[in-house]
């Protein structure tokens, strides 16, 4: 009885682990079947998902103009204040102050990725855009101003 | 040959110069996170199990109440971060309810696709991870390799792969990509043929098997006084899945079985959980075609207000029942929110199941019991 028992065990353990074994040793004949990606060294061939949340930019035309009218409905919807939006006034050629923005400071290291001031803004002037390799050696190059210098608002958004 | 129960029923007791208190984490490997377990042993024998909580608690209860009804949402996705689209959605459907939000039909579908992608993804990598817990690395690459694809649908669809904040109140952030029915079928394709895979692999392997069977055992009674849920309870004969006892969104519309065994020990757990992911297979296949036409949000205003009162809501995620507890007092943000997650109750039984056994069965029952850590910190 203990023989028997013995035998059974040693051959349910011996094709247990065979079948496991032929599992492994199919993808050892099919190199083609694996899918792991070698990730610095395909970087030129890398594609992200467009959707992908990487970073918040906001988006210049050819003539160095964006759509931010500076409501600051990005920085009321931000969840942890990383965004920061600077207004100043405009002078218009007739005469009247207007509203615009002198920066919008984007603050990469508080961010979270959770889109939402992306879906609270009202122009569309900002965007999520799928970089991701964002390690630097000094945190204060987290901390970016969107807008590009001497930048102006496009005509026609109110 | 041995006799396995007199083995791990030894209970002898070698007095107070025989014990030895052994640290296990918070840097230790095999409990996933930081969790601190100071387990008392009499010899090789277990003898008391205490928990050590703290290491990664981050206030979230407190920081949500600071936070609007919009902004709160993401917080929960750092709490279960394998099931974050579930506890996403519990907090959405709370202020549905609260507010009488009407949500359209296609958001719907489109949630529940999304959270059995997720269920599946959490229990993929849980088979993996706890595969190597007892010893066998490579479950954990060809479950992977499977998570892989719904984290790829993830990415295309929602914009991110673990914490994705997809959900809003009154519907889902932005439509589907257009891949994603086209993915998604090619992903059940994939899945149902190499599903056999784990079963030679794990299921059937003599080593797994005897490290699993009998070890552990929670009765049904000590499930329910113990709070479990989730496929914890599920493996102890208790049913207990919300999908099927209060139905949120289009769950009272697909066909799916509610997975019960009644052995209660770790190896009926690890059956629960793989046939779970067949039945979340089941369910995203009765939808994945028939997603209906229209918007993908409701008409909200622009700032959410709860109405004064209490609400709670529930739903089931990877790991058991998920809670969200509101005190409002009219302003827009939440006066207390309170969350009931599923890890923390999963873990107090922890002590109830392993006392008596030895320390290796720790790992295996420990493991079984799919604890993240964030969770049970919050």
């Amino acid at each position: 009885m203990f023989l028997k028992e013995y035998i059974s065990d040693v051959y349910n353990g011996v094709t247990s682990l065979l079948k496991g074994m032929r599992k492994t040793g199919y993808y050892f004949l099919h190199p083609k079947e694996i899918i792991t990606e070698q990730y610095p060294d395909n970087r030129a061939t890398l594609v992200l998902a467009e959707r992908f949340k990487g970073e918040v930019v906001m988006p210049h035309d050819q003539n160095n103009e964006h759509a931010c009218t500076g409501c600051t409905a990005c920085e009321l919807a931000c969840p942890n204040g990383t965004i920061k939006v600077v207004t100043k006034f405009d002078v218009t050629p007739e005469g009247k102050k207007k509203k615009a923005i002198d920066a919008l400071v984007y603050h990469l290291e508080l961010c979270t990725m959770c889109n939402l001031c992306v879906v609270a803004c009202p122009s569309d002037a900002i965007k999520m855009v799928p970089t991701f390799e964002h390690s630097v050696f000094d945190r204060s190059k987290l901390t970016k101003i969107l807008n590009k210098p001497a930048s102006k608002i496009r005509e026609g958004i109110e | 040959m041995y006799n396995q129960t007199e083995i791990i029923k030894d209970t002898t007791d070698l007095g107070p110069e025989g014990e030895l208190v052994i640290n296990m984490g918070p840097q230790h490997p095999a409990t996933h996170g930081v969790l601190h377990l100071v387990v008392t042993l009499n010899g090789e024998t277990i003898k008391k199990i205490e928990p050590h909580l703290g290491y990664i608690h981050r206030s979230i209860e407190k920081m949500c109440e600071s936070l609007t009804y919009r902004q709160f949402i993401y917080v929960t996705s750092r709490m279960d971060y394998l099931s974050s689209h579930i506890n996403n959605l519990g907090c959405a459907l709370l202020i549905e309810k609260g507010m009488q939000i009407e949500v359209p039909e296609r958001a719907k579908y489109i949630r529940v696709i999304l959270s059995e992608l997720t269920r599946i993804a959490s229990h993929e990598l849980w088979l993996g991870a706890m595969a190597m817990d007892l010893g066998a690395f490579t479950p954990f690459f060809y479950t992977f390799r499977e998570r892989e694809m719904i984290t790829e649908i993830m990415e295309e669809t929602c914009g991110a792969r673990l914490t994705m904040n997809y959900i809003v109140p009154g519907g889902v952030m932005y439509d589907i990509h257009p891949n994603f029915q086209k993915k998604v079928k090619a992903f059940i394709k994939q899945f149902k043929e190499k599903v056999t895979e784990f079963e030679d692999l794990v299921t059937n392997n003599v080593i797994f098997q005897s490290r699993t069977k009998g070890i552990g055992i929670l009765s049904a009674e000590d499930a329910i006084s113990f709070g479990c849920t989730g496929p914890v309870a599920r493996a102890s004969g208790v049913r207990c899945d919300i999908r099927k006892l209060y139905p949120y969104d289009v769950y009272d519309k697909v066909e799916f079985d509610e997975v019960i065994e009644t052995a209660g020990d770790s190896f009926a757990r690890y059956i629960v959980r793989v046939k779970e992911m067949n039945q979340s297979i089941r369910i995203i296949e009765q939808l994945i075609d028939s997603i209906p036409e229209g918007d993908f949000v409701g008409k909200t205003k622009n700032v959410l207000k709860l109405p004064k009162g209490e609400f709670y809501t529930r739903v089931e995620t990877a790991r058991g029942e998920f809670g969200v507890f509101i005190v409002s007092e009219g302003g827009t943000n939440p006066y207390r929110i309170k969350f009931r997650s599923p890890g923390f109750s999963n873990l107090s039984a922890l002590n109830h199941m392993a006392a008596g056994s030895k320390i290796g069965d720790l790992m295996a029952t420990m493991g079984t019991l799919d604890l993240v850590i964030p969770d049970i910190d919050r």
